[in-house]
């Protein structure tokens, strides 16, 4: 199964209880990832309300995972 | 060199200022954002800024891009701390140098408007109570609902 090198920022971090992991997974797609998540951690925001970053560019939901790529699911921003 | 920066410690405004002088420029505006001390009528101590920092770096250097291709202006600059700050701490800092003030200003407003919404930076805010919360977070928590610029209350916008 594909690695996927995941870091957690503001509350997806208190969430999931965690910065930073590597996680084995068969989501294919970003979406299937945050799905996967949602499930294990019980993340409240819907995708609609987050964007994703793949190796450290957004990417659309549909954008297919790697082994190896470093993920970050970004929640609304609020700095200024 | 990138004209986004990120900045972990005090930062040094007058050398930000000086980094934007032109001959060619005739006017000059800049923005700061600072910590203030409530929130929702919330006594706040500090607010702590948590960055995803390659992204964050990219995403802001693409707003000033931005902003050089829409407005006439000479250069412009902007700088975001991270970590904890105090009240009265700069948060955020804008500089746009340009030909005449119209543009200046125009291009000073669309720079930190972008960074709010774009720029994957995360504030928390500690109050005076003890509480320490993301902000947004605990009516995400609760509703799902995620306050856009028009409903956010106003004291918690910069």
């Amino acid at each position: 199964m594909p690695h996927i090198e995941l870091e957690y920022f503001a509350q997806l971090g208190d969430v999931a209880g965690r910065r930073a992991e590597t996680r084995e997974t068969v989501a294919g797609t970003a979406a299937a990832l945050y799905d996967e998540l949602r499930k294990d951690y019980g993340f409240a925001l819907p995708s609609e309300r987050m964007r994703v970053a793949v190796n450290a560019v957004f990417r659309p939901w549909d954008q297919e995972l790697h082994d190896g790529d470093h993920v970050v699911f970004i929640p609304p921003v609020s700095g200024g | 060199m990138s004209r986004f920066l990120i900045v972990d410690t005090l930062a040094d405004i007058s050398s930000f200022r000086e980094s934007l002088t032109r001959s060619e420029a005739g006017g000059f505006c800049s923005f700061e954002g600072w910590v203030r001390h409530t929130n929702d009528g919330r006594s706040v101590s500090g607010i702590e800024y948590v960055a995803f920092i390659p992204l964050a770096m990219s995403e802001g250097q693409a707003i000033l891009d931005e902003t050089q291709a829409r407005f006439d202006i000479t250069t412009s600059l902007a700088m975001h701390r991270t970590g904890y700050l105090e009240v009265g701490d700069i948060a955020v800092w804008i500089g746009v140098a340009a030909p005449h003030r119209d543009a200046a200003f125009r291009a000073c407003r669309y720079v930190i408007d972008e960074i709010k919404k774009r720029v994957p930076i995360w504030k928390r805010e500690h109050y005076v109570d003890g509480c320490v919360e993301w902000v947004a977070c605990h009516q995400d928590a609760e509703s799902g609902h995620v306050p856009n610029r028009m409903d956010e209350s106003p004291e918690t916008r910069v």
